[in-house]
């Protein structure tokens, strides 16, 4: 962590979709992000970490303000997002980039390339049509793309995918944002793409001094591209640590596992398969009591982890995880 | 834009989209020479009928369909005294003055009418005429004599004393010869209509137009007020084309806007469209129209506001929900939430544009729609009470039983006319719509 107030914090952050028979029947919430506390510094790049449907992507909407949490705040440098209205808002939603999972749906079809870059720019008033025209022009310097001119005019589906995901990055970047989210930018790409994808995310992170929110179900991509990590499961944050700390020293069952499942593996292509420990993943319509991992932890220690839930513990200097096997009384 | 031009170059392997758009830039081409021939103000003048049409003949069929069935019926001549020699002959406080008006008559069949139309000019008595009617074989006719107002008509084929005497109606008499009065033939040749008039006025001068009225007039005959069908038949098309696209436009751009509206907030908005919706599909648009036009008014705009009204919840907005419904989740929206696009735009910009290109030949479908109920309701008596329409044509000729009395031109030239602009963009729309939707293309 750096010095001075963390450019944005989560307190107590809950995202609940309600979920309602025929319209109107309350029958349950799924409990998408349930209690997630952490806070990003300036400049930082930080990966958020865990297996499909455990709520990166609601975290992700929640802290660009497309969910309304359901209880806790989002602070980003010093405001209430909830608080946020009209013009304030407008200059949050520009100072938070966002790229999407999947390039080609993150572009609208019918537009061409120079119309959907234009767009932020004139929604935030951006009037003068050159200044618009040299600003889309930096940024596309910046994502590296050639050929500027011509891609310009080209439509979405006329682009291979890779440099479709350099117009979104692109269009994110061009209204001067303080901090990018990226969720599983790189999924959808071609393997070859991908590297090159987070590597520019990553130089453009350091370039702008951006704080870098990345989120991933991919452990074994992170190491390059994230000064700290967090795992989450079933809604909540249950390990973070700096990058290499966490890899090396994994402290929570589920990590362990995460990274268990890589280590198994070589080939590329099962990687995505194999990134999951066995066992079913919980559900966030009624989650399990106690640890939300204990059902399927290896190491759950009957009678607490099933009762109780786990409270915040520190192992390892800066390194925190939410598993009662690091509590005295049971040793480890 | 390059997925538009793309569908165009396709459309010009489809014969029906060709032979559409043939047909619809045809219409489009006459509405233009009909407006800047005969301007708006000048169309509803001729339209409302009157003096100026007396020197045409009542229901006369078109020139051309006489000829193409080998017919030689006779078109209206007008001798003018204002083109002939006049003789004078001045006598104590007064003249008199002969008016020779000559004309050759060919045609192998009867005038349809004789009108005399006299003006006396400068004046303060009346005149008095004599006519006598000198056929080709030197034979002369006393049609009497009579008083003149300053703007008189003598109806020469309604003198019910000269139809006596020649023992058949003037208009056939006069021209018949020799030949007996139950096979009556024409006697070709000069005819001669001499007026003798007496003015009591040193500077009084006459005037007189004869109409000789014949069988056949243009290209698209006359009706019953002697108004030239073409003026109606010309003037239908931008009227029909006009109230077709507004309507057209008019329903689908609010249906469109409010189905994306319902879909975009969800919730009770969504709901309540939902149900306006089914409480509208039920509403008769017809009755309704027919309702408005007898209590309130027939115009053409009113009908046109009531259709887009009644329009806005169509039917249609069940459909575009259904297409939007998915476009709603596209990533791309959530995208354009997150930096910043307001509903307004989310709905303008990116829902409805999306759906566009599939409404396309649905819209252009939906263009004769419209027209033909335009149609149908001055077909009912509710057209538009000044302009000249298709509808109000085919409303006149059932009023005057047009096909009983062997009218039929003033029935196939609109209805030719409607279904020409219904062909066109049902072609035209058809074509699109395997171009724009490919689901289509492949059967
Ligand atoms: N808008 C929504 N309405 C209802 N449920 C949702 C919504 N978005 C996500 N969820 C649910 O929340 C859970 C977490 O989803 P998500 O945040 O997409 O996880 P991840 O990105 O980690 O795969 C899933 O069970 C998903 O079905
Ligand atoms: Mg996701």
């Amino acid at each position: 962590m750096t010095a001075g107030s963390p450019l944005l914090q989560a307190s107590n952050l809950h995202t609940w979709f309600e979920l309602r028979q025929w319209g109107f029947l309350r029958v349950g919430s799924v409990r998408a992000v349930d209690g997630v506390n952490f806070a990003l510094a300036r400049g930082e790049s930080v990966a958020f970490v865990g297996e499909s449907g455990c709520g990166k992507s609601s975290l992700a909407r929640t802290l660009l303000g497309l969910h309304r949490p359901t209880r806790g705040e989002v602070t980003f440098d010093g405001e209430e997002l909830s608080t946020l209205k009209g013009k304030a808002r407008q200059r949050y939603l520009a100072r938070v980039g966002y790229v999407q999972q999947d390039p080609f749906g993150a572009l609208p079809p019918f537009m061409d390339v120079r119309r959907l870059l234009n767009e932020p720019l004139i929604i935030h008033g951006v009037r003068d049509p050159a200044a618009r025209e040299e600003r889309i022009r930096r940024v596309l310097e910046e994502v590296r793309l050639t050929r500027v001119d011509e891609i310009l005019s080209k439509f979405p589906h006329m682009l291979s995918g890779g440099q479709q995901q350099r117009i979104v990055i692109a269009r994110a970047l061009l209204l001067e944002p303080a901090m990018i989210i990226a969720d599983e930018p790189v999924s959808m790409l071609d393997a070859s793409v991908r590297v090159e994808i987070l590597n520019l995310l990553r130089n453009i992170q350091r370039e702008r001094e951006l704080t870098l929110a990345f989120i991933t179900h991919d452990l074994s991509t992170v190491r390059h591209f994230a000064d700290r990590i967090f795992v989450m499961y079933a809604g909540r944050i249950v390990e973070q640590a700096p990058v290499d700390e966490l890899l090396d020293h994994p402290q929570h069952p589920y990590t362990q596992s995460l990274l268990a499942a890589i280590a198994d593996v070589d080939a590329d292509n099962a990687l995505e398969e194999r990134d999951v420990p066995g066992g079913e993943p919980p559900s966030l319509l009624n989650p399990p009591p106690g640890c939300r991992f204990h059902p399927r932890c290896p190491k759950a220690i009957a009678g607490t982890c099933d009762v109780r839930e786990p409270p915040r513990f520190a192992p390892r200097e800066g390194h925190y995880s939410d598993c009662w096997l690091h509590d005295e009384r049971h040793g480890s | 834009m390059n997925r538009w031009a793309a569908g165009l170059r396709e459309l010009k392997q489809y014969p029906s989209a060709i032979g559409g758009l043939a047909i619809i830039l045809f219409l489009i081409g006459l509405s233009l020479y009909t407006v800047v021939t005969i301007p708006y103000s000048e169309a509803l003048d001729k339209w409302r009928g009157g003096e100026q049409w007396r020197m045409h003949p009542v229901n006369a069929g078109p020139v051309w369909a006489d000829r193409l069935a080998g017919g030689d019926k006779p078109r209206t001549q007008v001798v003018r005294s204002t083109e002939t020699e006049i003789r004078e002959v001045p006598f104590e406080g007064g003249r008199q003055v002969r008016i020779p008006l000559e004309f050759d008559y060919h045609n192998g069949e009867f005038p349809s009418e004789i009108n005399l139309f006299l003006r006396t000019l400068d004046s303060s008595r009346q005149a008095f005429v004599r006519l006598n009617w000198k056929t080709p074989s030197g034979e002369t006719i006393a049609l009497g004599g009579q008083r003149v107002a300053r703007d008189d008509r003598i109806s020469i084929s309604q003198n019910p004393s000269l139809e006596g005497r020649l023992g058949m109606v003037p208009h056939i008499g006069l021209f018949a010869g020799d030949s007996p009065p139950d096979a009556p033939e024409v006697e070709k040749g000069r005819y001669r209509l001499v007026l003798d008039a007496i003015l009591f006025d040193e500077d009084a001068r006459l005037e007189a137009d004869l109409a000789v009225y014949g069988r056949v007039h243009g290209v698209a005959g006359t009706d019953y007020q002697r108004r030239n069908l073409m003026v109606a038949l010309m003037w239908g098309t931008p009227v029909a084309l006009a109230f077709g696209l507004l309507a057209a436009v008019g329903t689908t751009i609010t249906t469109l806007i409010i189905a994306a509206t319902g879909v975009w907030f969800r919730g009770i908005v969504d709901a309540t469209i939902q149900r306006l919706t089914e409480v509208n599909i039920i509403l008769p648009l017809l009755p309704i129209l027919v309702m408005v036009g007898t209590l309130y008014s027939t115009s053409i705009w009113l009908m046109l506001g009531v259709v887009i009204v009644l329009g806005i919840f169509s039917a249609g907005i069940k459909t575009y929900r259904a297409m939007l419904l998915p476009i709603r989740e596209a990533p791309y929206i959530e995208a354009a939430r997150a930096y910043g696009a307001s509903n307004a735009r989310i709905i303008m910009r990116y829902m409805i544009p999306r759906i566009l290109p599939v409404l396309i030949p649905t819209f252009v479908t939906l263009i004769p729609t419209f027209v033909f109920l335009e149609a149908s309701l001055a077909v009912l008596g509710l057209g538009d009470p000044v302009l000249p329409t298709w509808g109000k044509v085919l409303n006149d000729a059932q009023e005057q039983s047009a096909l009983y009395n062997g009218f039929y031109y003033w029935v196939i030239s609109p209805a030719v006319l409607l279904m020409l602009t219904g062909l066109g963009f049902a072609m035209f729309g058809f074509a699109l719509d395997r171009v724009f939707n490919p689901r289509l293309r492949t059967q």
